[in-house]
């Protein structure tokens, strides 16, 4: 089967600064896939480069098999693009932004289907109105209306719900959702790690224009399986459990553990010093805790690059 | 999408889109953009070319004789007719390409397949719209001033459309270039409004100095308002067909090196 997206080699450098240090990434048909990673780390030109508004220096990028840049008028067809910014034309009402954007990719007589997108989204009661008159979040959904308009198979959305409030964003979800079940491919990038660990089959993080993590959400997650134990103490900690605490501060400890076993262990040995436990919880590893350790540079590129791909 | 539209139907059959459906639509737009703010766009610069025909038309008739058998105000008409035009075929497509890239809304267009040579049409066939429906009102409104006829009106329309053309092209050569609106404006302060003021409008260049006089004759604007004035009175400094082959040539010129720029992407695809 063809990779919705196939990435290789990608290079790309503005002037001193090395966006893209050799990106190779493989997206497949269906698939609903994440890209993290602080600001710039290389996302946006990562999807740049692959809706054709930036030039790699060296490497390649296909989307169902074209390449965007020998092939580009197959390659735009097949890709719907969310930018990231909220930008507009503030000359046309939505219905006519809409038929235009359709009106470019060779549609003339779309109505219908801009009708159901407007509806999906819910736009139908501000088709008319100007896109001038619209709030950031009307606007965003327009934004998510004109990539759809063509019907891409491939859907990239650019932090689809930066600014955009916390009902809207549930909706948002949700529509994403439903455009993958329907069988679209689905390339999210967000500052909401929550987002990515509640959406994402898999996840790439990125770090200065590498990926430094490939897997399946749940399988990055489990990999950092570690389970930390926060308690309140009156009293000393032993020797051995001070060994394994990651963060100790005005009789708050959090230890690093490696499974539930070993809660028993800890707590013995606190009985044994004559500790007593004021307050006590136990932890499991989320995404965002998997995105800072790896950030910080716990992840090993390498290792992390075999697996999964 | 409900269930009932699958993958299947979404994943759009690749086959040929309508040809000229892409470049239509962009064109469409273009026309749009300016048709939507006609005002500013088409009245505004027709009362401009009027007041410039009442102020020298009424300082200088009488006192100035360029072709025999022809008032001064008549020898205007087509000059600034032509201005007119230039101007507003450079405005159109200079303003909508820095304006669509400073809102960044240019990405709607930059996403799509159109090509490079859509693109191009589109934009310089919407600067040439704007040009000659400012060109037919100035003809119309300056009319009643003065009594001007249109002896050869092949030769008024062929320079009309390559005036427009090469003015559109030069428009987005200029959208390409400038990064801001100053930029922009500098474009047309230093480079647009010189040639244009000194290829003739307001005088013939036989009664310049000779140094002048040659010096017009390295301004391709010039060929465009003499071939024009030749299209109405039949009377020009420079042989019409000649003056045809410099438009030609110039504008040529002009829309590969334009074409070039956007087919590598220059200063639109990073």
């Amino acid at each position: 089967m063809v990779a919705a997206i196939e990435i290789r080699g990608l290079v790309k450098r503005y002037g001193a600064l090395q966006a893209l240090a050799g990106i190779d990434l493989e997206i497949q048909p269906g698939e609903f896939f994440g890209l993290l990673g602080p600001n710039g780390a290389g996302k946006t030109t990562l999807i740049s480069i692959l809706a054709g508004l930036a030039r790699a220096d060296s490497g390649s990028a296909r989307v169902l098999g074209h390449d965007v840049v020998a092939d580009y008028r197959s390659s735009r067809r097949l890709l719907g693009v969310v930018p990231q910014e909220l930008v507009f034309d503030p000359f046309f009402t939505v219905r006519e932004t809409l038929a235009i954007q359709s009106g470019y990719y060779g549609l003339r007589a779309n109505g219908d289907w801009i009708d159901e997108v407007m509806h999906h989204l819910d736009l139908a009661s501000k088709a008319d109105a100007n896109m001038r008159t619209l709030s950031g979040g009307m606007k965003r959904r327009v934004l998510i209306a004109q990539a759809l308009v063509h019907r891409p198979p491939v859907i990239v959305l650019d932090e689809p719900t930066a600014g955009v409030d916390v009902e809207l964003r549930q909706g948002l979800w949700e529509f994403i959702r439903r455009l993958n079940r329907d069988g679209h491919t689905v390339v999210l990038t967000t500052h909401y790690i929550e987002e990515a660990e509640m959406l994402c089959d898999r996840i790439a993080m990125l770090k200065t224009g590498r990926i430094v993590a490939l897997d399946a959400t749940a399988e990055l997650i489990r990999r950092f399986h570690a389970l930390y134990l926060r308690v309140r103490l009156e009293g000393t900690v032993p020797e051995r459990l001070a060994s394994l605490a990651v963060g100790s501060e005005a009789g708050r400890h959090t230890f690093k553990l490696g499974e539930y076993a070993e809660v028993e262990t800890a707590l013995a040995e606190l009985r044994a010093t004559g500790a007593r436990i004021l307050e006590m919880e136990l932890v499991q590893p989320d995404l965002e805790e998997v995105f800072v350790q790896i950030m910080r540079g716990a992840g090993t590129p390498d290792a992390e690059r075999e697996t999964h791909r | 999408m409900q269930n009932a539209k699958r993958t299947a139907d979404l994943i759009a059959p690749a086959g040929p889109a309508p040809a000229w459906t892409g470049f239509a639509t962009l064109l469409y737009k273009e026309l749009l953009r300016f048709w939507k703010v006609s005002f500013q766009t088409v009245a505004a610069p027709v009362l401009t070319a009027v007041l410039y025909l009442l102020i020298f038309g009424h300082a200088l008739e009488g006192r100035v004789q360029v072709y025999e058998r022809l008032s001064y105000t008549a020898f205007l008409v087509p000059g600034l007719v032509m201005m007119s035009m230039l101007q507003n075929a450079f405005a159109n497509s200079s303003s909508s390409l820095i304006q669509s890239k400073v809102t960044g809304n240019l990405v709607f267009v930059l996403l799509t397949p159109l090509s490079h040579v859509e693109f191009f049409g589109a934009y310089v066939v919407a600067s040439m719209v704007r040009g000659l429906a400012v060109g037919a009102g100035v003809l119309v409104v300056t009319l009643p001033f003065a009594s001007v006829s249109v002896e050869h009106p092949f030769w008024a329309a062929g320079f009309a459309l390559a005036g427009c053309a090469i003015l559109g092209t030069m428009g987005l050569l200029a959208g390409i270039w400038a990064e801001k609106f100053d930029q922009l404006a500098a474009f047309q302060s230093f480079i647009i409004m010189p040639l244009t003021f000194l290829a003739g409008v307001f005088y013939s260049i036989h009664s310049l100095p000779a140094f002048w006089e040659r010096a017009s004759r390295l301004n391709p604007f010039f060929y465009m308002i003499d071939g024009f004035r030749y299209g109405f009175f039949g009377v020009s400094d420079v042989d019409p067909a000649a003056s045809l082959a410099i438009v030609g040539v110039f504008l040529a010129g002009l829309a590969a090196i334009t074409l070039g720029l956007l087919k590598t992407g220059y200063r639109l695809r990073h």
